[in-house]
C-alpha cells in the first residue's frame, strides 16, 4: 500500500515531506500564540484548498461556492452540539452527510442538464448565495444574529468535545491536512482518479472511452464537499460564532480557492504550498507596512492583489510546480 | 388601496431593474465575444459611481450629467485593460481568467477603500423627492430619469453593432474566431474595443444608479453577483436578454420584498438563477451554444 503510494517520488520528495511533518509536530513547543494562529490558518487553508482540489484540480468542475460546504459543515455541527449536546465528532458524520448530499444535489441537477464550465461555476455561487439568505432567516440557528458556542477554557483539552487549547486545535487540523495530503494521492493513484483527470482533460473522449463521466464527476463533488464539510466543523469550534453573512459569503468562497490557485491547480504540492506563500505574504506586509508606520485600510490588500496578478501572468501553472522542480522534488515522468 | 402598491412597487422594480439590466449589458457583451467573465464587473462600477461622487462634490454636476464621461473613460480602462492584458489570457483555462480578473477587483475594490474610506456615500440631487402621477401612479423621479438614460444608451449600443461595419466585425469575431482572423479581421483590436464597450455600459450604469444609491467599497462586488444572476437569467450573449433579466430581477425582488421581508429578496432572485440554470441553461432569450 505505501509502496504504491510513494511510487514515482524522488527520495527528496520524501525526505522533504517528512522534514515539513516533523517541523509541524515540534512548531507549538517553539513559537507563541501569535504564529501558532498563522499557523493554523495556513493549515486551514492548505486543508480547504485541497478539498476544493479534488473538485477542480482532479475533475476539472470549477467551484466558486464551496464557503457552502463549510458552512453547512459549521452550521450542523454547532447546532448539533448546542442544542443536543452531541460532540462534534459524532456531529461530524452529520454535516458530512448534509454536505454531500447538498454537494449531490447540485452535482446533479448540473450534471444531469448539462450546465458546465462557466455556468456551472455560477451555479455553486447561486447555491451558496442561496443558502446564505437561507440561513439569514432561518430562526432555528438564529438568524442573522448569529450562532455561539460556550467559551472554551484553556486549562483543560477536552479533544472529544473540541473544548481547549489553540494548540489542540493546531494538532487536529495538522493531522486532518496530511490525511486528507495522503487520501488525494490515493485518490489520484486509483481509478477514480484516474477517470477525474480524463473527465478534466477532454469530457467527451471520456465518455467514448467508457468512463461514465456522469458518476465520476458526481464522486467528485461529493468527496470535496464532504471533506470540505470537516473544515466547517472546524471553523465552528475554533471561532465559536458562526454568522450566515460571514461564513457563506463570496469572499470565503474565493479565499479557499486562492491558495490551490496560487500554488498550482490540480497538483498535491499546491494547495500547501499556495497557502504558505499566500499567508506569509499577508504576514510579511503586515510588518512592513507596521514597520514604516503606514496604517491605511485597504493597502495591504492592494499588494496582495497585485502579487496574485504577478503570479497569474508570470506562472500561469502556478508557482508549485516550477518550485518542484526547482528543488528537484517533482514527480518522474513515466 | 392595496391593488395600487402593487402597482407602484412593480413600476419602480421595473424602472430599477432597466438600470441594472444596462450594467449586465456590458457583462453580456463581453462574454458573448471575448468568451471572458469580468468578475471586475461590478468594482469597476464602482469607479464610475465614484468619480460621479466627485464630479458632484466638487463642481456640483448632476450624475447623469456624467453619463457621457464615465461611459468614456470606463472604455478607455476596459480597452486598455484588454488590450494589455486579457488578450493573453483568451487561450488560457477558466480559473486562469478568473485569478486573472479577481486579482484586479481586489485591487479596484481596495483602492476605492484607500481613497475614499469605508463609509457610504449618497448625491442629494434636486430632483431626489420628486414624482410624477400617472391616475394611480407615483413614479419616482430619479428611477424614471435613471431607466430613459438606460434605455437609451442600450438602444445606442444596439444601433452600434447592428449598424456600423466594426460593430459588425465585432459579431463576426462572436460567431467564428478562427473565421474572423482568416478573413483578415484584426482580432486582438475588435476584442479590445469590446471589452471596453462592456465597461462603457458600466459606466454609465454607474453615473445613473449614483443618483438613487449609496455607493461604498462593498458595493463592487455585490453588483458583480447581481451582474451574473441578470445576465443568466436573460440569456449570456444576448443583449435584449440582459435588458429583458434586469426588468425580471428588479421586478422579482421588489415583489419579494413587498410580500415577504426585504431582507429575503436575495433568496427570490437566487431561486430565480437557479431554475433558470437547471431548466434553460442559455437562459430566457440566450441561444444554446454548442
Amino acid at each position: 500500500m505505501i509502496a504504491r503510494l510513494v511510487r514515482g517520488l524522488p527520495r527528496r520528495a520524501l525526505i522533504l515531506s517528512a522534514i515539513l511533518l516533523a517541523l509541524g509536530l515540534i512548531a507549538p513547543f517553539y513559537v507563541g500564540d501569535y504564529w501558532l494562529t498563522v499557523l493554523t490558518l495556513i493549515l486551514y487553508f492548505a486543508y480547504t484548498g485541497q478539498a476544493w482540489n479534488i473538485m477542480m484540480g482532479f475533475a476539472g468542475q470549477l467551484s466558486l461556492g464551496h464557503a457552502l460546504f463549510v458552512g453547512l459543515g459549521a452550521y450542523t455541527t454547532a447546532a448539533l452540539f448546542i442544542n443536543y449536546g452531541i460532540p462534534p465528532w459524532i456531529g461530524l458524520i452529520a454535516a458530512v452527510a448534509v454536505a454531500s448530499v447538498c454537494g449531490a444535489m447540485m452535482g446533479f441537477l448540473a450534471f444531469r442538464f448539462r450546465v458546465a464550465g462557466v455556468y456551472f461555476a455560477i451555479l455553486t455561487i447561486a447555491f451558496a448565495e442561496f443558502a446564505r439568505t437561507g440561513f439569514d432567516n432561518w430562526s432555528y440557528v438564529n438568524g442573522s444574529a448569529g450562532l455561539f458556542l460556550p467559551v472554551a477554557q484553556y486549562t483543560h483539552n477536552d479533544l472529544w468535545r473540541l473544548r481547549g487549547h489553540p494548540a489542540m486545535f493546531y494538532y487536529v487540523l495538522l493531522t486532518a491536512t496530511v490525511l486528507i495530503f495522503i487520501a488525494s494521492r490515493i485518490i489520484l493513484r486509483s481509478r477514480l482518479g484516474y477517470y477525474c483527470l480524463a473527465i478534466r482533460e477532454d469530457e467527451q473522449a471520456a465518455r467514448a472511452t467508457g468512463v461514465n463521466t456522469f458518476r465520476y464527476k458526481m464522486y467528485a463533488v461529493m468527496i470535496s464537499a464532504g471533506m470540505t464539510s470537516f473544515a466547517g466543523m472546524f471553523y465552528a469550534f475554533y471561532y465559536n460564532n458562526l454568522f450566515p453573512e460571514q461564513v457563506f459569503s463570496i469572499s470565503r468562497s474565493i479565499e479557499i480557492i486562492l491558495a490551490p490557485l496560487v500554488g498550482g491547480v490540480g497538483t498535491l504540492g499546491g494547495p500547501i504550498f499556495g497557502a504558505f506563500v499566500l499567508q506569509g505574504l499577508a504576514e510579511g506586509l503586515n510588518n512592513l507596512l507596521n514597520m514604516l508606520g503606514i496604517d491605511v485600510p485597504g493597502i495591504k490588500q492592494v499588494f496582495f492583489g497585485a502579487v496574485l496578478l504577478v503570479v497569474v501572468i508570470a506562472l500561469p501553472e502556478g508557482i508549485w510546480p516550477w518550485v518542484a522542480r526547482l528543488i528537484g522534488v517533482a514527480e518522474r515522468k513515466k | 388601496m392595496p391593488a395600487d402598491i402593487y402597482l407602484n412597487v412593480a413600476v419602480s422594480g421595473v424602472l430599477a431593474g432597466l438600470v441594472y439590466g444596462l450594467m449586465a449589458l456590458g457583462l453580456s457583451v463581453i462574454f458573448g465575444v471575448v468568451r471572458v467573465v469580468n468578475f471586475a464587473h461590478g468594482e469597476m462600477m464602482a469607479i464610475a459611481m465614484y468619480l460621479s461622487l466627485l464630479a458632484f462634490n466638487l463642481f456640483h454636476i448632476d450624475p447623469l450629467m456624467m453619463l457621457i464621461p464615465c461611459a468614456a473613460l470606463l472604455f478607455v480602462l476596459g480597452y486598455a485593460l484588454q488590450a494589455g492584458l486579457i488578450n493573453r489570457f483568451i487561450t488560457r483555462p477558466e480559473h486562469s481568467q478568473f485569478l486573472l480578473m479577481v486579482s484586479i477587483a481586489i485591487i479596484i475594490a481596495n483602492t476605492q477603500l484607500i481613497l475614499f474610506g469605508p463609509d457610504s456615500r449618497a448625491v442629494q440631487t434636486p430632483y431626489s423627492f420628486e414624482s410624477y402621477q400617472f391616475g394611480p401612479l407615483i413614479v419616482d423621479a430619479d428611477k424614471l430619469y435613471g431607466a430613459i438614460g438606460a434605455l437609451v444608451f442600450a438602444a445606442a449600443l444596439f444601433a452600434f453593432f447592428r449598424f456600423t461595419r466594426v460593430g459588425t466585425a465585432i459579431r463576426a469575431c462572436a460567431d467564428n474566431y478562427t473565421g474572423a482572423q482568416v478573413i483578415g479581421l484584426n482580432v486582438n483590436r475588435l476584442y479590445a474595443l469590446t471589452f471596453g464597450l462592456g465597461c462603457a455600459c458600466v459606466g454609465a450604469a454607474g453615473a445613473i444608479l449614483m443618483i438613487s444609491a449609496d455607493v461604498t467599497p462593498q458595493f463592487g462586488p455585490i453588483a458583480t453577483l447581481q451582474a451574473f444572476v441578470i445576465v443568466i437569467t436573460g440569456g449570456m450573449g444576448s443583449m435584449v436578454g440582459a435588458l429583458f433579466g434586469g426588468v425580471l430581477i428588479g421586478l422579482t425582488a421588489a415583489m419579494a420584498g413587498l410580500l415577504f421581508t426585504p431582507s429575503i429578496k436575495a433568496m427570490f432572485v437566487y431561486g430565480i438563477l437557479v431554475v433558470v440554470l437547471l431548466f434553460r441553461p442559455q437562459g430566457i432569450l440566450g441561444k444554446r451554444v454548442s
